[in-house]
């Protein structure tokens, strides 16, 4: 079951839609570490709404996307966990800390632009000629 | 009591239910575990089962979880193994019993896997502690070089 990622401005969104194995959990991370280099994305979502279980290899998994794709000089936010799954995890003792999370796509969109625009504030003159309106 | 999984692939535990008193089995599964396919295959039949008996969506949730890590331990530890599902639909309690077992090396320490931050930590843990809370019973047995069998249930406020 191959995830879409579709490119939306300077990001990348990945729509889970099914139930994923650990072959295609890898995939996914695989490919979206690809895609943000081939797409000169700044930033990725991942939506998680239709997962219905994460354990731990999903969760150690989404962590690595994170700081894989950090290392690739973007971001990344995760959305749409479910109440069910945030209690799964609790209970489980899944740590998710280190991973920026938002409510849904639209607030995803929002944490990501806001993300941006203070890293482009910060650095107006390191050569990135988008997402620097405000100057 | 209706069978409509059963594969012959080896004899499960000859402790049958069934004669623990008035229990009545509605519906039970064995799914053989040994690739990740089946990991994902158990928990959704996990949860179907479950919802059957009246839990909550958090509650089969947290089934579907704990399924998930039990059947991910028998792949990563002992290659292949059996999940066994169980209703039981008792006029007082009703609930699901999850039989997790391989003929894998074991564990040695049993407490230590069983220790909170021993397997919750960034590498491979068993996850152990974390089924034990998800559910509502916990019963190990393991014999080095033998195999593993994890027994947890889980019962419905109802």
């Amino acid at each position: 079951m191959q995830v879409p990622i579709l490119k939306q401005g300077l990001f990348l969104i990945a729509t889970i839609q099914s139930a994923l194995s650990d072959a295609d959990l890898l995939q996914l991370r695989d490919a979206i570490v690809e895609q943000v280099g081939k797409r000169r994305s700044r930033g990725v979502i991942i939506d998680v709404t239709a997962l219905d279980v994460m354990d731990s290899f999903a969760t150690r998994t989404l962590r690595d996307i994170s700081q894989m794709i950090r290392l690739r000089g973007a971001e990344t936010v995760i959305v749409g966990i479910q109440p069910e799954v945030a209690l799964a995890l609790v209970q489980l003792g899944l740590n998710l800390a280190d991973v920026d999370t938002a409510l849904d796509l639209e607030e995803g969109l929002a944490f990501l632009g806001q993300k941006i625009k203070s890293f482009d504030h910060k650095a107006p003159n390191a050569g990135r000629e988008m997402g620097t309106r405000e100057r | 009591m209706s069978d409509e999984h059963q594969r012959s692939r080896r004899k499960l535990d000859s402790a049958e239910p069934s004669s623990e008193k008035t229990a009545k089995i509605v519906k039970e599964s064995r799914i053989p575990i040994q690739s990740d396919l089946d990991i994902v295959e158990a928990r959704q039949q996990g949860r179907t089962m479950a919802s059957q008996l009246g839990f909550t969506s958090s509650e089969l949730t947290l089934v579907a979880t704990a399924i998930s890590e039990l059947a991910r331990n028998i792949v990563a530890y002992a290659s292949r193994g059996e999940i066994a599902l169980k209703l039981v639909n008792h006029s007082e309690k009703k609930g699901i019993v999850v039989i997790a077992s391989d003929e894998g090396p074991g564990i040695r320490d049993v407490s230590l896997a069983l220790q909170d931050g021993y397997s919750t930590s960034r590498s491979l843990g068993m996850g152990l502690p974390g089924v034990r809370r998800l559910m509502d019973e916990f019963e190990i047995e393991t014999t080095l070089g033998q195999g593993t069998k994890v027994t947890v249930k889980k019962w419905t406020n109802g």
